[in-house]
């Protein structure tokens, strides 16, 4: 009767393993390197004039669809501007200015890095966020999205927001105007609108080509690094800049994607799901042996092996 | 299995401790309602930077290592074959129930949208690679586990009781609202068959559920600390490890054991029974050998990655490190005198070392020890305090009530028989 049991148990735990398998396989095998021809973004921080019209275009275009807001600043009691601080739930892009000193400064602006292997789809547990392998956009469906903010806790640009003031809140992310400057116009918002030429839309290759012949021309001119080109296993967001990346604001990443590091632990354990079906199965094997030995009705109890050790 | 070996406690339900915990209760609900109206800003001081505060460090992450007593115990009874603990599993397992089911209660306060949770079910929507997928199942499952493993001590009451309040509720609704009394007994009579046809049968599949009540704690627990191993800039070196699962798993375990131990010496105390001292020595043998794999895990890694002269520079980090690393340090090595593990108050102190100890460890990985950058800052606000203090007061009301309807507690007039048991397995 109980050797029946054990057997039909570990059938049924066998079927689930499949399923979670093939699940998995097509999950990971989307992103292995780097792939060039999707779409992306390079804001060159030396042209920017701060002049926003990119924050005002995206709130413009997305506010409906992204459910974005216009936000109030303290003295404002009128309301005549939109004066976010920050990424926020209401705002997706954003333009800073960090001032060293009356000769030093720049520009930065702040959006969705759209990594090649980003932390947010790893984590999601529902897959909302989900990243197209032909266009290289990480999107979000507010949909599916359980609210958990792990793709926040994950992100290492903390780009994902959340509406922490509404009833019926969503994530706030860049999807590059996916449904909607990008479907009418074939180009984001931010980079239709921008006056000085400081951000460039097109596909990751030809723009890192740009990019580094703006440093070949410009010797002294910008820090000879391209950020987001090799960051946590690059971006779609690149950027040329004057100044310290970090000092901007984006910090300092390895080439690594920490989802990499994540999943690997994850599928040594789970592979196959062989481990938690063969630990389950043993621990039935032992159990189901101890109960025979002596019913636990049986107060009568002896020692077999009885090592102090931990269980 | 052994329903004999348990009895109800007979005691008043309605005490004072029961007023003043239904007005926690209450005031945690009232604003957890006012969460719901209002949005997740309005009582938490979470923030985009933060945006896992108390609920998740406390109520999910650290409350269902302290609701480990009953995976631990099941370990102990079921696979390391000790049944002389057998009597102390149901008031384990109760509290794990209520441990779990109030976390995954917190996890749907504390998700913005819980109303798409329903895609867990669909397989479509399903993502493997999330150790927060893995979590959300396991602890799910597990709380059904849970309540199927507590099933018996409710199917042998209803089959036994005499059903003294339905009986007054059919007397007094007879003659004029519910004329057909005969029929409503027979529903009582129906009820209590279901029960005796239901329970024999669920004790023959019992120990495979029971066992797969060990399987996925094992899971979740370490899928636990898997969470933050994608947050390899943001997690302090210190805490940011490749053995994150491997520590959370055995982390739950000694807390698991040492709650086990708490548990048993606050209630015996409270509801003025003798202490189980036995028991609970035997129960604290196993709990150093745990801690000294756990900290010699701890001190090797940090070794092998360099990161030892950070833990003894005693800064912020270093200072929460030391603690937590001292308070289980201390804890354990009270327990490997045996003379200490005789006596109720040490072994009190010494559980009790182990079990804050654990869990500022819960609290330094998903807090303290977790910094996104500069301008961020975290600290509880009241109203969200008051929710997680709503949630632990209802689960030790719940306890407190269940233990007085239903078998729950180990009976004592067998104590004489566990206790030479236990006697005889420490001489052998």
């Amino acid at each position: 009767m109980k050797k029946t049991n054990r057997r039909q148990f570990l059938k049924v735990a066998a079927a689930g393993a499949a399923i979670l398998t093939t699940g998995k396989a097509s999950a990971s095998e989307a992103h292995r390197k780097v792939n060039n021809n999707t779409l992306s973004m390079l804001y060159d921080a030396t042209k920017c004039v701060g002049c926003k019209a990119c924050m005002a275009a995206c709130k413009r275009v997305n506010g409906d669809y992204g459910s974005l807001a216009y936000e109030q600043a303290s003295f404002d009691r009128d309301g005549l501007w939109d004066a976010p601080q920050d990424l926020s739930g209401s705002t997706r892009t954003l333009i800073k200015l960090f001032k060293e000193s009356e000769r030093d400064w720049s520009y930065v602006k702040y959006s969705c890095m759209h990594c090649q292997k980003p932390s947010c789809v790893s984590v999601c547990p529902v897959a909302a966020m989900t990243r197209d392998p032909e266009t290289g956009i990480v999107d979000y469906n507010k949909n599916t999205c359980i609210g958990c903010r792990y793709c926040q806790v994950a992100c290492a640009f903390n780009i994902p927001k959340f509406q922490w003031d509404r009833a019926i809140p969503q994530i706030v992310k860049c999807d590059l105007c996916k449904n909607t400057n990008l479907r009418q116009k074939g180009i984001t918002a931010c980079a239709e609108v921008c006056p000085a030429g400081a951000i460039m839309f097109g596909k990751r290759g030809d723009l890192l080509a740009e990019a580094q012949k703006r440093l070949a021309e410009n010797p002294g001119k910008y820090l000879n690094h391209i950020y987001g080109e090799k960051e946590v296993g690059g971006a779609n967001h690149l950027y040329l800049a004057s100044m310290q990346f970090n000092k901007l604001g984006l910090p300092v990443l390895k080439d690594e994607a920490p989802a990499e590091f994540s999943e690997k632990i994850q599928h040594t354990i789970y592979k196959g799901f062989v481990a938690p079906v063969a630990l389950y199965g043993t621990l039935c094997w032992i159990a189901v042996k101890n109960m025979r030995t002596h019913g636990p009705d049986e107060k009568d109890h002896h020692n077999d092996t009885d090592k102090q050790g931990g269980a | 299995m052994g329903h004999g070996e348990y009895q109800k406690h007979e005691a008043k339900i309605f005490t004072p401790s029961f007023i003043v915990l239904l007005v926690l209760t209450l005031i945690g609900f009232c604003l957890v309602a006012l969460r719901f109206i209002k949005g997740i800003g309005a009582v938490s001081n979470m923030s985009d930077g933060y945006p896992w505060g108390i609920w998740i460090t406390y109520d999910v992450a650290t409350g269902t290592a302290i609701a480990c007593g009953g995976y631990a115990m099941a370990i102990l009874v079921y696979i390391r074959n000790r049944m002389h603990y057998h009597p102390m599993i149901r008031s384990a397992i109760l509290t794990s129930m209520f441990g779990y089911g109030l976390a995954g209660f917190s996890v749907m306060v504390d998700v913005g949208r819980p109303w798409n949770a329903y895609n867990f079910f669909i397989p479509s929507q399903w993502q493997a690679n999330s150790a927060m997928f893995e979590v959300a199942l396991c602890v799910m499952a597990y709380t059904t586990v849970l309540a199927i493993e507590f099933l018996p001590a409710i199917l042998t009451t209803l089959e036994n009781t005499k059903w003294e309040m339905a009986q007054a509720i059919i007397a007094w609704l007879s003659p004029r609202i519910a004329p057909d009394k005969e029929a409503l007994q027979h529903k009582l009579d129906f009820v209590r068959a279901g029960a005796t046809w239901l329970k024999p049968r669920l004790d023959k599949v019992l120990i495979f559920i029971i066992v797969l009540g060990i399987t996925l704690p094992t899971m979740h627990q370490s899928s636990l600390g898997s969470l933050l191993l994608i947050a390899s800039t943001k997690l302090h070196p210190l805490w940011h490890t490749g053995f994150l699962p491997l520590l959370f798993l055995i982390n739950c375990m000694y807390i698991g054991y040492s709650i086990a131990i708490l548990e048993s010496v606050i209630s015996c105390y409270a509801f003025k029974r003798p202490f189980e001292t036995k028991e609970l020595s035997g129960l604290a043998r196993i709990i150093p050998w745990l801690t000294v794999i756990w900290l010699s895990v701890v001190i090797g890694d940090l070794a092998w990655r360099g990161q030892l002269a950070k833990a003894l520079s005693f800064d912020f980090y270093s200072r929460f490190f030391l603690l937590e690393f001292c308070l289980i340090a201390a804890g354990s090595f009270l327990l490997f005198s045996s003379r200490r593990r005789e006596s109720i108050r040490w072994l009190f102190v010494s559980a009790a070392l182990i079990v804050v100890g654990g869990a500022l460890y819960r609290f330094n990985v998903y807090l303290i020890g977790f910094n996104p950058g500069k301008g961020w800052r975290y600290f509880p606000a009241l109203a969200e305090l008051m929710i997680t203090v709503g949630i632990v007061a209802f689960e030790i009301l719940g306890y407190q009530v269940i233990v007085k309807i239903l078998p729950v507690l180990p009976r004592l007039h067998t104590r004489q028989q566990i206790d030479a048991a236990a006697e005889t397995a420490q001489k052998a």
